[in-house]
């Protein structure tokens, strides 16, 4: 098996360390024909799956009234930075529960100085700084 | 057509350049040593002998080390490649890079053993219903006529043994030749268990 995670080991990539309940900016790479244009998409992290690999996260917005959600692959290619704009504090691993919820019930207290502030970019040296948990 | 013997590592998935997430199956080929070439004047067809793992000259027996000629050491495994697409002599060592400019590979390998099974699973029967008083769930039915002829045919599906035979798939497509590690990563999955021997070929049906 240690073949097959070498080969796993080389596609991996540093993201900056978010978690469930914190609204973050993709910015996603995409192919329109020939070029190449950069998409922002920025929502709440509502669940994360790990799979290996194939590692996904979840996330949601408002978009005009209609409620967004969008499974992104943690170690894509076509992920060029990930940042993080809120940390949430949040006490399940899941927000599914947020789809029922519409206005305040629909919020997510900010996590005011618990984990430490941390890096937003997905170059290797800046997500080495990441810390501990809340 | 160009043919390896490998062994399969197992499987995993890989992004491709446009970052889709694809499965791929892993193979790895040590060195495929020409041990003997089959010629059309003397055997009645064109073929190579690929020789492949190392194994101990004590562990042989005398005609099976007979077969490999004398500055060759005797491999574990021995396969013909009939019509074999590149010009080689006897003693020449063959790499993955072989398949550098192949899109789509033939992959052969024993597969895994099921055991004695059932119809439904052998061959695909669809069954009897559950519930609603039936009472013909998994059996097989009815395998011939009557008085005449009185007998079943050969060759009718029936339970019995599954698996374990030589299974080709066809049309996969290389992902990836790694040919630093002898490595070969192939699109979708490949018969047999892991650290099975397979034999890989160029593909018949598509061309390049």
């Amino acid at each position: 098996m240690n073949l097959i995670k070498k080969i796993e080991a080389a596609q991996i990539r540093q993201v900056p360390d978010f978690k469930v309940g914190d609204t973050v900016k993709v910015h996603f790479k995409i192919v329109e024909g020939k070029t190449e244009r950069i998409q922002i998409y920025e929502g709440l992290v509502i669940a994360m799956k790990n799979a290996g690999i194939g590692r996904t996260f979840m996330v949601r917005k408002l978009s005009y009234g209609v409620g967004v959600e969008r499974v992104f692959p943690m170690n894509s290619p076509r992920i060029d930075r990930i940042e993080i704009i809120r940390q949430g504090r949040v006490r399940r691993a899941k927000l599914y529960y947020i789809r029922t919820k519409i206005g305040k019930k629909s919020k997510i207290r900010e996590l005011l100085g618990g984990r430490k502030a941390r890096t937003t970019t997905v170059t290797p040296a800046a997500a080495a700084v990441t810390t501990g948990k809340a | 057509m160009i043919a390896l013997i490998g062994k399969k590592v197992g499987m995993t998935q890989v992004f491709d350049d446009t970052g889709v997430l694809m499965p791929v199956t892993v193979l790895k080929f040590e060195a495929n040593v020409v041990v003997g070439r089959k010629t059309l004047d003397k055997f009645g067809y064109d073929a190579v002998v690929l020789g492949v793992f190392d194994i101990k000259k004590a562990r042989t027996t005398k005609p099976y080390a007979g077969q490999f000629p004398e500055n060759i050491a005797p491999r574990k495994i021995m396969h013909e490649m009939r019509d074999f697409g590149k010009d080689v002599q006897i003693g020449d060592s063959l790499g993955v890079d072989l398949f550098r400019d192949t899109r789509f590979v033939d992959v052969s390998a024993t597969s895994k053993g099921k055991g004695f099974q059932g119809v439904l699973k052998r061959w695909h029967f669809g069954g009897g219903r559950s519930t609603h008083g039936s009472k013909f769930h998994r059996e097989p039915g009815s395998t011939g006529q009557s008085t005449y002829p009185h007998k079943t045919f050969k060759n009718v599906k029936l339970p019995g043994r599954m698996g374990g035979e030589k299974v080709t798939i066809q049309n996969l497509k290389v992902i990836r030749v790694d040919a630093d590690n002898g490595l070969l990563l192939i699109r979708g999955a490949v018969p047999g268990p892991r650290d099975c021997t397979v034999v890989v070929r160029t593909a018949v049906k598509r061309s390049k």
